[in-house]
């Protein structure tokens, strides 16, 4: 497997995983009532990946709204990530917000209290 | 003969933009939120107040969607798979009613619970929140008992909630959260 994707529903985002690039993009809404069905095979092609990660992954988050139930998910996508990050592959989170959007920066900022990688909060016009 | 015009009155009264009765499915949430979501457009609310209203409607209708699991998959038909939901907007606050049978044993437990969150101040919310979000539990379909918290977090309010003693095994349980700018 080369590339992870998952084209984007009115309550699921959009992933793409290209893993000979190195670049995550997770991208809309996460709001679907099992999350954990939904993000097993992104945990899995990250899984995988780790064992043989590029010099640097690139990872872009632009959520516009996630619920409870995906927040563990992306907390485990983001500990995988981690693990990644430890064995050597620069790693930068970059979160995306819109202007105004409060709610979502300090989502972000909660995931960056418990996540040891660099994370990067890009505001965006709405 | 059942009083329409008293059903219409009393809606009307609390500015009811939308409500619903019974079964809770995943279609039925994705019609609701549509619908909600293309109301909130035509109101032309700000962005912040319209993503706040969003986010809580979504975590209030899953509880009530993951409720209907728990309480009794082979009770098909059952009351108390029945669920009731109504969102109401006076001037502009939004108001986000639910309510659902549970269990009489279980009342304890979903009280103290909400008690103790209703004790903490915005900062102690997000301490919370962020040690529920890492502690490593997960329900088997990710939940895990943050719906409350984030409720409590994007509301800013106290969750005021009720209990009714139905009989001697149910109870019915009310939310009624508050959404101001």
């Amino acid at each position: 497997m080369e590339k992870l994707a998952i084209e984007g529903t009115p309550k699921t985002p959009t992933i793409n995983f290209d893993i000979n690039s190195g670049a995550l993009e997770i991208k809309g809404r996460s709001i679907p009532e099992n999350s954990i069905e939904f993000y097993k095979p992104l945990v899995e092609a990250l899984e995988k990946y780790a064992g043989k990660p590029q010099g640097a992954t690139n990872v872009n988050i632009q959520l516009e709204y996630f619920n409870t139930s995906s927040s563990k998910c992306i907390l485990d996508v983001f500990k995988k990530l981690e693990a990644i990050h430890k064995g050597g592959s620069q790693i930068t989170i970059n979160w995306y917000y819109e202007q105004d959007d409060e709610d979502m920066l300090e989502a972000g900022e909660d995931y960056q209290a418990i996540i040891n990688v660099p994370f990067k909060m890009i505001e965006i016009e709405e | 003969m059942l009083d329409i015009y008293d059903f219409y009155d009393k809606m009307e009264r609390n500015n009811i933009m939308l409500s619903f009765k019974g079964d809770i499915t995943s279609e039925l949430l994705t019609s609701i939120l549509q619908i909600m979501e293309s109301k909130l457009d035509n109101l032309q609310e700000e962005p912040k107040i319209k993503k706040k209203v969003y986010n809580v409607l979504v975590e209030c209708l899953q509880n009530l969607y993951h409720h209907m699991d728990e309480v009794d998959a082979t009770a098909v038909g059952d009351k108390t798979r029945s669920a009731i939901f109504m969102i109401g907007r006076v001037d502009t606050e939004y108001n986000i009613i639910t309510g659902n049978y549970i269990k009489a044993d279980n009342v304890v437990i979903l009280k103290t619970r909400l008690d103790e969150i209703n004790k903490l101040d915005k900062d102690q919310l997000k301490e919370y929140y962020k040690q529920v979000l890492n502690n490593g539990e997960m329900s088997q379909k990710g939940g895990g008992g943050l719906g409350m918290i984030d409720i409590a977090r994007k509301s800013g309010q106290r969750l005021n909630y009720n209990f009714m003693p139905v009989d001697d095994k149910y109870s019915f349980f009310s939310l009624n959260i508050k959404i101001t700018q």
